[in-house]
Order: structure tokens, then C-alpha cells, then sequence
């Protein structure tokens, strides 16, 4: 076959789809990881959270959040008296700037941080059409963005908001429980950054993971328990106003 | 007696499905182009662990780290470990104040992460606000320091000013 001109311009884009393939190459789990070892969880403790926002920023630096989203964000709930059912909420900019001091200190006010809280039985991953979001062996719902449309039935089935299309890859995103980094036995990015260790990353498998002492002896809940996603985001001294 | 001559047999059965037997040959071609075409276009690793691509899961791994953690900082700056445990700053991490530091972890002799701005990040944690614990030492910092910086008065590693007079060994927190 002559290259001709043409031919080539035609055959130029296909080369660099090709290439990029071969560079990319297949990446490997750290050898030291296996999936079927763990199976994870957090645990927020709601009477230690002040509010800062450091984990809504390491989050964003740790995962190149784009600015105006959020994998992780923090909410201020105001509650008057026995207003139980209609707490007042506000998330400015997700906490990441912390929080703008309060006009009524009045009543009862507290913080509440919230992720993807990587149900067993999520409502996202039975949704998606292509198969590109899924619960990993070692519980963590994670996005395939090489897979993924952008059609956007996860985010509207997720029953805690907890999910957006990136704009910047037209994919769904969300929190990952930083899988790229407990993979590599390191905590999170946001409970590595807490100060007062109000969030902790669980295992729940490693019987010598102190999660297991700590839900014997505390109340703990989970976010619309109603909804039964098997959600393993453990609250502990949540307030009946918390949606 | 005369037997019937099996060829034309067997070509009055076909004569009237003829058209049926084309219709299954295009079928048989349609089936044959699927499986083809699937196994060209589903990557290899689908279905390895579920409904889902199996190396999907190492492609999320595979993100370099950020945030170096603590144990990382702590095998150097041995010297901030030692001041940071006799205060009640602790059990803070470094990079709760620091920033992101997995770069200058890579790189520690050309990569200087900056110096953090006292007034701008112990007010995250430290201005009052009626949300946080009761517990939690808080103050209103125009009240309390009238806009100077924080480390002014506070050595951050060690925040409680009467602990820096003391000496190191004796200093109760």
C-alpha cells in the first residue's frame, strides 16, 4: 500500500490511540495487598468533629477534586428546641473553608461530615447500565472512568448525594476510600489530616482493628438505615436530625 | 418392486425450506460475527471479580500519593516528634497544618514545602464557634490576640505557653 498523504493523516490518530494503549500498559495491585483480606469502613465520631475542614481540603488536593465538588464534605446542623424534623443545614463550600461563625448560637449545633459511606449493597452499582461502577472484593464502590458514559443514573440513585459528574472527565466521581492509598496500607486522606481524630478508617475483617471494640461499646448508627444499602460508615453521637 | 432412488429424496425435503435453511445460514453468520466482535471489544478482565473490568481496580490504585502520612515526616524531623509529644498537639498530624507533603518526601533536598501561616490555620481549628465540642479549646482570635499571629505567643509544636518556659523533661502537659 502507497502512504500517500492522506493515508497517513488517516492512519496518524489511530497510531496514537494504539500507543497510548501500549504505554499505559496494565497497572498491579502492591503484591502485598490482597482484596479478599479486607473489607472496609470508617467511623465518624460526630462529638469530636470541630468543623476545620481540613478533610474537605486534603481530599480535594489528594484526588484533584475540582473546585465546587465534593467527595467529602462537612454539614452544620442548627437544631431549635424539638425541631427535630426540620434541622436547619448548611455546607458553604462543602467546610472547606471552615465555617462562617454562627448567628444563633442558640439551640443545638453540631457537625457532621459526609462521604460515600460504601454500602455492601449500594444502590449506585445496581444501577449502572455498562458495568462501570462496582463494589470491590474488599468493599469499596469505586468508578471504572474508562468505562463509565456520564449517564448519571448512579447519582441520582445514590440516597446520601454522594456522587457528580467530574467535569473535567464527563464521568461519575466519587469518593474512593483514597483506594490508592490503602492499598498501600495508609490511612486516608481525610482521617490522616483530622486533628481530633474524628474520622478513622476501618477494617473490618482485621479482627485486630480496634473498630470492632469500638462498635461493641458505643452507640453507633449508620446514615437512612431504612434504606437497608448495608452502609459502612459508622456514626458515632448522632443527633435523630441527621439526614 | 421398485425402491425409490434416495437423491431426489432428500432433494424434495429441502425443496420447499430451502428458503428457511438460507435464513439459518445468515443467522448462523450473525452468531458466529457476535461472538467474534464480543470477544474483540469486552476487555479480557470483565467478569473477574463480577459484572465489572477486574483491572479497573489496580488502574484506581495506581494513583500516586499525596499525602505522605505521619510515619513518613516522623523518620526525619525526629526533633518535632520530641517537641510535639510533651503538648497537647500530640497526636495532630503533621500535615493537618503542613499540607500535602508526599513531594517533598520524594524530593526532601529540592522540594521546601512553605512555612503555614499561624493567624490563617490554627483559626480553623481554634475561633469559636458554637457547633464545636464544648471541650474543645477554643477563641474568638480579634478578642484574643487583636490580629497578631499565633506564634507570636504559641509554639505551635507545643502550644501551651507556660510548657515552653519549663524544661523539656520535667513539663507536665
Amino acid at each position: 500500500m502507497d502512504i500517500t498523504r492522506r493515508r497517513l493523516l488517516a492512519l496518524l490518530p489511530a497510531a496514537a490511540v494504539a500507543w497510548e494503549f501500549v504505554r499505559a500498559g496494565t497497572p498491579e495491585l502492591s503484591p502485598n495487598y490482597k482484596t479478599s483480606d479486607h473489607w472496609w469502613g470508617m467511623l465518624i465520631d460526630i462529638t469530636e468533629c470541630i468543623g476545620c475542614g481540613s478533610c474537605v481540603r486534603a481530599c480535594a488536593q489528594e484526588n484533584d477534586v475540582p473546585e465546587g465538588y465534593y467527595r467529602t464534605w462537612i454539614e452544620r446542623y442548627h437544631v431549635t428546641d424539638y425541631a427535630i424534623e426540620r434541622p436547619h443545614v448548611e455546607s458553604p463550600n462543602g467546610g472547606k473553608d471552615g465555617f462562617p461563625l454562627d448567628q444563633d448560637p442558640s439551640g443545638k449545633n453540631f457537625f457532621v461530615p459526609k462521604l460515600c459511606n460504601h454500602c455492601a449493597d449500594s444502590p449506585c452499582t445496581q444501577v449502572c447500565p455498562v458495568g462501570a461502577t462496582f463494589v470491590s472484593p474488599d468493599g469499596v464502590v469505586l468508578v471504572d472512568k474508562n468505562y463509565c458514559l456520564g449517564c448519571r443514573y448512579c447519582v441520582q440513585a445514590c440516597p446520601y448525594g454522594c456522587r457528580f459528574i467530574n467535569p473535567k472527565t464527563n464521568t461519575a466521581d466519587k469518593c474512593t476510600l483514597c483506594y490508592h492509598r490503602i492499598t498501600k496500607g495508609l490511612t486516608t486522606a481525610c482521617a490522616e489530616v483530622c486533628p481530633t481524630g474524628a474520622r478513622q478508617l476501618a477494617d473490618l475483617k482485621n479482627p485486630k482493628d480496634p473498630i470492632h471494640e469500638y462498635l461493641r461499646t458505643h452507640s453507633v448508627q449508620i446514615l437512612k438505615p431504612h434504606m437497608a444499602t448495608g452502609a459502612k460508615v459508622f456514626y458515632n453521637g448522632m443527633d435523630g436530625s441527621v439526614r | 418392486m421398485r425402491r425409490a432412488i434416495p437423491a431426489p429424496k432428500v432433494k424434495l425435503l429441502f425443496k420447499d425450506i430451502e428458503h428457511l435453511l438460507r435464513l439459518a445460514a445468515v443467522m448462523l453468520i450473525a452468531v458466529v460475527a457476535f461472538v467474534v466482535l464480543r470477544a474483540a471489544v469486552v476487555p479480557k478482565s470483565f467478569g473477574q471479580y463480577g459484572h465489572y473490568r477486574g483491572d479497573a481496580i489496580a488502574e484506581v490504585a495506581a494513583r500516586p500519593v499525596a499525602h505522605a502520612g505521619h510515619e513518613v515526616c516522623e523518620g526525619c524531623h525526629t526533633d518535632v516528634v520530641d517537641q510535639k509529644k510533651l503538648g497537647r498537639h500530640a497526636e495532630l498530624h503533621c500535615e493537618v497544618c503542613h499540607g500535602p507533603q508526599g513531594r517533598h518526601a520524594d524530593d526532601p533536598a529540592s522540594i521546601k514545602p512553605p512555612l503555614p501561616d499561624t493567624g490563617v490555620i490554627c483559626a480553623r481549628c481554634h475561633e469559636a464557634n458554637s457547633a464545636k465540642p464544648r471541650s474543645f479549646p477554643q477563641v474568638a482570635s480579634a478578642d484574643h490576640s487583636g490580629g497578631l499571629a499565633c506564634n507570636t505567643c504559641h509554639q505551635p509544636h507545643r502550644p501551651k505557653i507556660q510548657d515552653q518556659a519549663k524544661p523539656a523533661t520535667g513539663a507536665k502537659r
